[in-house]
């Protein structure tokens, strides 16, 4: 197997600018991933992990993916946020590798809000 | 927590609260000495010393929305399950040093887990923050420093996709050289 080098890391870029200029409308949706104690024990590591790669094979790159502390909502842990622009935060519970991929699909790229999991709507409160 | 991967994750989202620019994670695998050894170093804004005395009590938080605080307790008994050791050191303004250790086929020690998805979620979730991986299995070493690869790609930002799958790559190459134990 040949090694990866920096040299590989500079085609990746040069790549990936070509891209860049090619388009405009960025960031049209933010997803927070809660990275406490309890969020961390009860698998949101796998949930991000998850949306990293579903986000690799849709090869888009509208999305920003980050981590947030603590919401002091440990018993509903894995907790993840989702927040499309223009559109009211969403707030899912008890996420794991298969029900984020549920919402990456549908709410993500198709915008149905997938209620069953949804905890609340509304404002982040946290960081 | 079920991995050592995940007090890993824990303690460096501790770092990143305490607003730390650099991340340094050291693993430690010693087969003549049977030891494990994971540290993790910040230059975040560190602790009074009262405060440090009080953090092994898991009673103890300066967190607002939940009254306790679990992250270090939790390792460091962890750590003195496994027949290892907790240290916490702390200067406020310079940085806090994390290291626990554990006897490396102790009964009681917890599979060190996927370190790789760690190191993944650590950086695509905390893209203003350097992380420093030090990995080593006796005489084998393996390194990832973010800072290098943060100066090749210039404007394109660390957690683009094509990025995070050429670091994750990275690690599953140094992983495969050094072939840990834990
Ligand atoms: N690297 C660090 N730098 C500065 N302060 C820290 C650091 N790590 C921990 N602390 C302080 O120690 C407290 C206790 O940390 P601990 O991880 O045990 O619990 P917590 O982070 O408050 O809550 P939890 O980890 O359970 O979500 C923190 O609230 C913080 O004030
Ligand atoms: S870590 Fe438990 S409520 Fe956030
Ligand atoms: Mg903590």
């Amino acid at each position: 197997m040949a090694k990866l080098t920096i040299a590989d890391l500079k085609k990746i870029k040069e790549k990936v600018h070509a891209e860049m200029s090619l388009r405009d409308g960025e960031r049209r949706v933010k997803i927070t991933v809660h990275m406490g104690t309890c969020g961390i024990a009860s698998g949101a590591r796998e949930v991000l992990d998850t949306l990293l790669q579903e986000i690799a094979e849709a090869k888009i790159n509208d999305i920003v993916v980050t981590t947030s502390g603590c919401m002091g909502l440990c018993s509903r842990e894995p907790l993840v946020t989702v927040e499309i622009l223009n559109q009211d935060p969403i707030k899912y519970e008890y996420m794991n590798p298969n029900k984020i991929r549920q919402v990456f699909k549908r709410h993500v790229l198709d915008g149905e809000i997938q209620l069953p999991f949804v905890l609340a709507r509304g404002a982040e409160i946290t960081k | 927590m079920l991995e050592l991967a995940s007090h890993i994750l824990d303690i460096a989202e501790n770092s990143v609260r305490a607003g730390a620019s650099l991340i340094e994670i050291d693993i430690d695998e010693d087969t003549a000495n049977d030891s494990l050894s994971i540290e993790i170093i910040d230059n975040g804004r560190g602790m009074k010393q009262e405060e440090m005395e009080k953090v092994l009590d898991p009673f103890y938080t300066t967190k607002t929305v939940r009254r306790f605080g679990l992250g270090i307790p939790l390792l460091a008994d962890a750590a003195r399950r496994a027949g290892g050791h907790f240290k916490l050191e702390s200067q406020e303004g310079k940085g806090t040093t994390v290291k626990a250790t554990f006897g490396l086929s102790h009964m009681d020690r917890q599979p060190m887990g996927n370190i790789i998805s760690t190191l993944i979620v650590l950086i695509a979730g905390n893209s203003d923050v350097d992380f420093f991986l030090k990995h080593r299995h006796n005489d084998r070493r393996s390194e990832l420093d973010t800072r290098i690869i943060r100066k090749e790609i210039e404007d394109v930002p660390i957690n683009h996709p094509e990025i995070l799958k050429y670091i994750r790559g990275v690690l599953e190459e140094g992983f495969s050289e050094i072939k840990p134990e834990a």
